[in-house]
């Protein structure tokens, strides 16, 4: 890239070439007011706050009055920013916006983190002198998760932009017309999209919020931000969890350059609150509550007879290697089938080839194939940045006629349309259909061959014709995309994305996507599958499993199961809520879910990412609880010292101790404090009923504090950053400060630490179609539902929708069943049949997880239920 | 040939001409000729050299506007180039496009199919405002008949060109007018202009190379052809080409069409109108529909063309002159222009979408008698903030401000004498203000 | 009540013609109002399915535009100017005089369902100001006086 150079406000600065002066100036510091414009989304110069006095060179004495955001930069170019007339447009502006907003700031959940309450501020408008009545609008009812107050607009059209433009939805619209312009739904309703969430960030003002939040509000400045990692699927995106009086109200998107950028998806945003929900809080032996001790010397009898590990895939790095350390390497197990343990196994392998994609990758992506991952389901924020891998093409043509795709509209305009290649090979219909050049339809055990047979195409050999037709648009492609993961519950899809990706050449990456948010880390920690487990219980090399974090029945065969608990005499399971399989183990210990307790996960592209405690005093974490159930404590008293025993244990995780600063880290001003300076009521909140003001609650794990004691914003490390701390800009809209380029890497580089090189693949498990009775399963993914653990949030159950169970017609007629019909698959929950004709042949859809356990290999028999 | 091309023969009821009627009287014969004996070269450059101005408003040299345009295979992407004409017509005082429309359609495919064939396009689209309904039904039948005779479809007279040609009616809104926002509309969104640069010319309607020009512009284009540069330049008093079609309206006896050369004066329009009207003594008048400056009458030998009157201190626009006798309030006419303009804003901008209804509802209550002394501090803010080019994102803010502005400079006393006398004084001390 | 059968038709073929559905929702919501009056809600769902748009992007371009309208109107709709050109002839006057003798304001039906009264600007009839375009072929009449609106009404302007 080249550089200009350019003054602003008399400064002499060097820019790269080819971007917009707003972004440029926000780059480097330079504070330029604006609403329209967002990072993500471009330019499009409807707010006219962004106007500084540009003159072109040194000879232009006079210059003009232009919309930094419109303008792109050029060498020579001077700019002020502090010119009085462009000062006096912004002003003005400002006063225009505020003609009809109600100055409710006291009662809107905005205040305080809200941009027009910074613009304003910064652009000096104080006092009102309209003197008219404003308009109104009546709100809408939006579904449980964002509320709406349509009176405070200002009209910046970010939203519809996001919604629409970014994010493919199609029920958010703008209505009316000049100063009666309206953006919402056609009628009351939830908002379809599962990425509606990011509106509460994306409008600068406080129009979309956060309901939940709303509902047990506390201001932006009364709550503590803690850094955290999504746990609700394999994409690791970087969150804020925000806290007050014990209780996280609200979760939102950290800026992430490589992964979840400005926007994350509704099922981490809001299922991440699952942490009030079905709580386990006391130790239980045989279903009745028990005290430490008995619970303690319970353990220690059947850890005596001999224990197998079973790992979780949604668990920490630490967790699994304290339960590996516990149960002894050999018999440390993975709660998932083989088939899924080994698949896993084998995209790491695939990745550890340095063929892995980003998101941020993906999207620069110029031909893609899809191998039957429905990623909307299975990893919603990698299906947002599929969506503007489609919108490269465009881009490009908009480029050979002069226009920037940092123009938005106009580049969209001169972009005719134009798409990448991007075929979409999946069982069902798809999300994602809207941007796919083919969408084919294959069921799951034709995938891989269709993914084979492109290879094959791409090796000169002979293939059908769509292979061909796929083959030959990755082969002209300079930055071709096969994508794959675990969602049909079948592991030759990623062998067959491998295979592609070696015939198309070094230059072919790979995204693969594992089931959960550390399927990966447990792969790497050696796991084989839960049949190990099973066959050591059966064969008498063990008489205890201990279940660590996981619910079998969402994830195994529910045969194997079965097996498992009729072969185990004790089952120990450690869990922060209640599930399937707490329910049925005999002894049951909590531990802390994700909210309460350090650790870190291996994300889909082998990325080891810390995620803090955002609470204080919470349930220990699952390896603190396994620590003293070993019978020499093996003196992890801290994480980072569990951080060294996995090294020990696990050399291949080591630099997992590299992905944040230990505990001991201390900047100028200390800690990095999670509470704002501004936090009120810090030092009687937690203080009920007693009068002294005790000391903050101390953080083993982390070099954060729970105070407002400690450095705080940019300061901080990009790993324990609790805010973007930019004075003056107290919203999201602070991000592209701290961004080298308006979505480029976060300045000091993006957290995280391959923990990758070196990893040697297991071999691929020769799959064979199951046979016996019953119906090819056929897991259906969904975006909201998809985490055990998130869907019983409560405002995102809301918008969970029923589970289904669907049958082609041919196949129910044959079973004797009818539409409608009251069903279960495996003898699990009932619900009515749904009759599809999309469904193949052979095949039961049905709702994964809740319905049809993940991992494939077996049949399932669907049944009437009584 | 006659001195009144554009509007000449123009049947008096204004019935259209059948396609016989039409080549009776010499139609099509510019087609014949330009497409059959000139290059798209050459009938651009007859265009360039007869200094044909755009008449939509901002009086763009037409010519130039036309090179801009790629030929085939020049252009980045997929797809024809289009040529639209702008039959919108919405400015306050402006209906010099609805005879041309409904009087003489064959005039227009005339122009329109020479002026694709010069900017390479293949596809013709006539945007009329809805309440032309007349002018819909007779352009469509004309583009029939074109069809029927050769002249629009697949290679046009032999020429190897295919033309289509079809009318989209527009659902309402002024801002359609607006060149990019017209073809947003087309595209069947809301009609939210776009940014410029790029240009329709590199990217216009579907991203194509697009061209878009008034209907009187178009209108022009057979005669220029069929009788060449020279005499189409020798038709006006001035620089710049032909006769105009001003339409007269407001204070006088007679409101009407009248085509006559450019650089007609306001003094010839207004006594051609029947003269002024009420008490018969000119206060100002508006030289170019309601989005121009008000001018007085020491304007009124100025020659009426684009240059002439921005040399003093208006615009040109489209060439509708809104005239106003002494016993007419100025500070009325302003706030039925605020209100027009604060209701037609497409609401993308600020400026616009929220300064505007300020202003209108300020002029309203001015007018009425309650305004406030610092009410005309917000009206001078609002001209001085968002008027300039560049402030808002189109051109409508603009142009409502200048009859604002140039209302303020001139008729600043009759605005404090409102709000000091709480009423309006011109109808007052007149009687009320009725024709 | 759903669209008739050729209106359907008619609908389904605009998504062919240039440019797809999003064009043909323009097209649709015209061809319901000239056969209608007005767009209802039903209407506008039924055509939206038919071109397989959303409800949301149809009411856009449907409330975009001044001239769908989305409410019930009369029989005849009279689009009267509130343009300068027409009130400097008169044409206050004219306004309170009609909305006297239909008892009703801008954006209003009579009772009786007869006439909805719509302000507009400029009707392209400055030369017959003041002036107003009236029913559903948007005839032009002007000038009017206060005094005599049976260009207008005709026989109800009495
Ligand atoms: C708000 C606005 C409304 C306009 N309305 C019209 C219109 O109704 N008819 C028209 O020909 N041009 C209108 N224009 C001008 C067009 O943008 C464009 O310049 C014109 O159609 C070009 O034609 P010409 O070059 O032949 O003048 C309007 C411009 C603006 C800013
Ligand atoms: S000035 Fe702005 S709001 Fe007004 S019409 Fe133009 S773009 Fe729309
Ligand atoms: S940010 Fe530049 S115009 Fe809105």
């Amino acid at each position: 890239m080249s550089k200009v150079r350019l003054t602003i406000d008399g400064i002499a600065r060097e820019v790269e070439a080819g971007q917009d002066l707003l972004s440029a100036s926000l780059g480097l510091g330079v504070e330029v007011p604006h609403f329209c414009w967002h990072a993500a989304l471009g330019s499009v110069g409807a707010c006219r706050l962004c106007a500084v006095r540009i003159h072109d060179g040194p000879d232009d004495d006079e210059g003009r009055i232009e919309m930094a955001c419109m303008t792109p930069v050029a060498e020579g170019q001077r700019v002020e920013l502090a010119d009085p007339e462009a000062a006096e447009m912004r002003a003005r502006v400002i006063e225009w916006l505020m003609v009809n907003h109600p100055h409710d700031c006291a009662v809107c959940e905005e205040g305080g983190a809200c941009h027009l309450q910074d613009m304003t501020v910064a652009t000096g408008h104080h006092r009102r002198r309209f003197r008219f009545e404003k308009r109104t609008h009546r709100n809408q009812d939006l579904g449980p998760l964002l509320t709406h107050e349509m009176n405070r607009c200002i009209a910046c059209y970010r939203c519809t932009r996001f919604y629409r433009g970014y994010a493919g939805g199609r029920d958010l619209d703008v209505f009316g017309a000049h100063d009666r312009a309206y953006f919402g739904r056609y009628e009351d309703g939830p908002l379809e999209s599962p990425f509606a969430g990011n509106l509460a960030e994306v409008c600068p003002t406080g129009v979309f919020n956060d309901k939940g939040w709303s509902e047990h509000y506390a201001r932006k400045w009364d709550m503590a931000a803690t850094p955290a990692i999504c746990t609700q699927c394999s994409v690791g995106c970087n969150l804020f969890a925000a806290e007050r009086g014990g209780r996280v109200r609200r979760v939102q998107n950290r800026y992430h350059g490589a992964i979840n950028g400005h926007f994350i998806c509704d099922r981490g945003r809001f299922g991440a609150l699952h942490v009030a929900e079905a709580r386990l809080d006391h130790p239980r032996i045989g279903g009745a509550p028990a005290d430490a001790e008995t619970t303690r010397a319970a353990v220690q009898e059947a850890l005596a007879k001999g224990a197998v590990g079973i790992g979780s895939p949604r668990a920490s790095l630490e967790t699994n290697a304290a339960l590996r350390r516990l149960v002894g390497a050999e018999r440390f197990f993975a709660g998932v089938g083989e088939a899924e343990a080994r698949a896993v196994g084998r995209m790491a392998g695939w990745l550890a080839k340095g063929r892995g994609a980003s998101l941020k990758q993906m999207e620069a992506a110029d031909a893609v194939l899809v191998l039957g991952e429905d990623l909307t389901g299975t990893a919603p924020r990698a299906a947002l940045a599929l969506r503007q891998t489609a919108r490269g093409a465009a881009d490009a043509l908009a480029a050979e006629k002069g226009v920037p795709a940092w123009l938005d509209n106009a580049a969209r305009v001169a972009g005719e349309g134009r798409r990448p290649p991007v075929a979409l090979v999946t069982p069902m219909t798809d999300a994602l259909d809207d941007v796919a050049t083919w969408a084919l339809r294959r069921p799951p055990e034709e995938v891989a061959a269709f993914g084979q047979a492109v290879a094959a195409a791409l090796r000169g050999e002979a293939a059908e014709e769509a292979a061909r037709e796929v083959a030959e648009a990755l082969k002209a492609a300079e930055r071709p995309l096969v994508i794959a993961g675990f969602g049909t519950g079948r592991g030759d899809a990623v062998e067959a994305a491998g295979a592609v990706a070696e015939a198309l050449g070094e230059h072919a990456r790979l995204a693969l996507f594992p089931p959960e948010a550390n399927s990966l880390g447990l792969a790497l920690a050696g796991a084989e599958g839960l049949e190990g487990a099973v066959a050591a219980l059966e064969h008498g090399r063990a008489g205890t499993a201990v279940i660590a974090e996981v619910d079998l029945v969402e994830r195994a065969d529910p045969r194997l199961v079965e097996r498992l608990f009729a072969a185990a005499e004790t089952v120990i399971a450690l869990d922060s809520a209640e599930t399937r399989t707490t329910a049925r183990a005999d002894i049951v210990l909590p531990v802390a879910d994700w909210s309460e307790a350090a650790g870190t996960l291996v994300n889909h592209e082998g990325r080891a990412q810390r995620s803090f405690a955002a609470v204080s005093g919470g349930r220990p974490a699952g390896w603190r609880v396994l620590a003293g159930l070993m019978a020499v404590r093996p003196g992890w008293d801290t994480l980072d010292a569990m951080l060294d025993a996995l090294a020990r244990d696990l050399p291949q995780l080591a630099p997992a101790k590299e992905t944040a600063p230990g505990a001991a880290f201390r900047l100028p001003l200390g800690q990095v404090a999670r509470a704002p300076w501004r936090m009120s009521g810090r030092t009687a909140q937690d203080l009920a009923g007693r009068v002294p003001e005790g000391t903050p609650p101390a953080d083993d794990d982390a070099a954060l504090a729970f105070s407002m004691e400690g450095a705080q914003g940019a300061d901080a490390p990009p790993a324990l950053r609790t805010s973007y701390g930019v004075p003056g800009w107290h919203s999201a809209s602070a991000a592209p400060f701290l961004t080298d380029g308006p979505d480029g890497p976060m300045a000091g580089d993006d957290p995280g630490v391959s923990v990758l090189p070196g990893f040697t693949a297991p071999a691929p498990l020769a799959e064979h179609a199951p046979r016996g009775a019953g119906l090819a399963p056929l897991p259906l993914h969904e975006p909201f539902s998809g985490d055990e653990l998130g869907r019983r949030a409560q405002r995102l159950a809301q918008r969970c929708p029923a589970p289904v169970i669907a049958l082609h017609p041919d196949d129910a007629a044959e079973i004797g069943l009818a539409d409608g019909q009251r069903v279960a698959v495996d003898g699990g929950e009932a619900v009515p049949l749904t009759l599809d004709p999309a469904v193949p042949k052979g095949h039961v859809a049905a709702t994964a997880g809740r319905l049809l356990p993940r991992g494939g290999g077996h049949r399932a028999i669907v049944e009437a239920a009584e | 040939m006659t001195d009144k091309p554009l509007t000449g023969r123009a049947r008096p009821d204004r019935r259209p001409h059948t396609l016989e009627e039409w080549r009776d009287l010499g139609g099509y014969e510019a087609v014949e000729r330009g497409l059959r004996e000139l290059s798209p070269e050459r009938v651009l450059d007859m265009v360039d050299e007869a200094r044909l101005n755009g008449r939509g408003g901002a009086g763009f040299p037409a010519a130039r506007k036309w090179r801009f345009m790629p030929k085939p295979g020049e252009a980045p992407g997929d797809g024809p180039n289009y040529f639209i004409v702008n039959g919108d017509e919405m400015e306050p005082g402006a209906f010099k496009d609805r005879i041309l429309l409904e009087a003489l359609p064959h005039q227009l495919i005339e122009g329109a199919i020479l002026a694709a064939y010069a900017t390479h396009s293949t596809e013709i689209i006539v945007l009329i405002r809805d309440a032309y309904r007349d002018a819909i039904r007779n352009v469509s039948r004309a583009i029939e008949e074109a069809e029927a005779a050769g002249y629009l479809g697949r290679d046009v007279l032999g020429s190897g060109v295919d033309v289509r040609m079809w009318v989209h009616p527009s659902a309402g809104r002024y801002i359609v007018g607006e060149e990019t926002a017209l073809i947003e509309a087309l595209e069947g969104k809301r009609a939210v202009p776009r940014k410029r640069p790029p240009f329709p010319a590199q990217s216009g309607l579907w991203g194509r190379p697009t061209t878009v020009n008034n209907v009187e512009t178009v209108s022009c284009v057979s005669h220029i052809v069929a009788n060449g540069s020279n005499w189409f330049q020798g038709l006006s008093r001035t620089q710049e080409g032909g006769t105009k079609v001003f339409a007269v309206s407001g204070r006088v006896h007679a409101p009407q069409v009248i085509e006559a050369p450019m650089g007609t004066t306001a003094a010839e329009l207004i006594e051609m109108s029947g003269g002024v009207s009420g008490n018969g003594v000119l206060r100002c008048f508006q030289p170019g529909g309601g989005a121009s400056g008000f001018l007085e009458p020491d304007a009124l030998e100025v020659p009426l063309d684009f240059g002439h009157v921005r040399a003093a201190g208006s615009m040109f626009g489209t060439g509708t002159l809104i005239v106003l006798d002494e016993t007419a309030c100025p500070v009325g006419v302003i706030a039925r222009h605020m209100a027009f303009y604060a209701r037609e804003s497409c609401g993308w901008c600020t400026p616009c979408r929220d300064g505007l209804p300020w202003a209108a509802k300020i002029m309203a209550d001015i007018e009425a008698g309650a305004g406030h002394l610092s009410d005309l501090d917000i009206l001078r803010m609002t001209v001085q903030v968002g008027g300039p080019r560049g402030r808002a994102f189109c051109d409508l803010m603009g142009g409502a401000m200048s009859p604002l502005g140039t209302g303020l400079d001139r008729f600043g006393a009759l605005f404090e004498q409102h709000i000091s006398d709480k009423c309006c004084p011109v109808a007052r001390d007149h009687g009320r203000a009725a024709a | 009540m759903s669209l008739a059968p050729d209106l359907r038709a008619a609908i389904e073929a605009a998504k062919h013609h240039h440019g797809g559905p999003r064009p043909a929702m323009l097209e649709a919501l015209r061809m319901i109002q000239q056969d209608h009056g007005w767009v209802s809600d039903a209407h506008l769902e039924e055509a939206a399915a038919l071109l397989g748009v959303t409800t949301a992007e149809m009411e856009d371009v449907a409330t975009f535009y001044s001239l769908i309208f989305r409410r019930p109107v009369g029989e005849k709709v009279i689009l009267l100017c509130d343009g300068a050109s027409c009130w400097l002839n008169g044409g206050d006057a004219v306004r309170d005089a009609v909305m006297a003798r239909l008892g009703i304001g801008f954006g209003e039906t009579t009772a009786d369902g007869k006439y909805t009264l719509v302000n507009i600007c400029c009707v392209g009839g400055c030369d017959h100001a003041p002036a107003a375009v009236i029913g559903r072929d948007r005839k032009l009449v002007g000038p009017l006086t206060a005094d005599d609106l049976e260009g207008l009404l005709g026989e109800d302007a009495r």
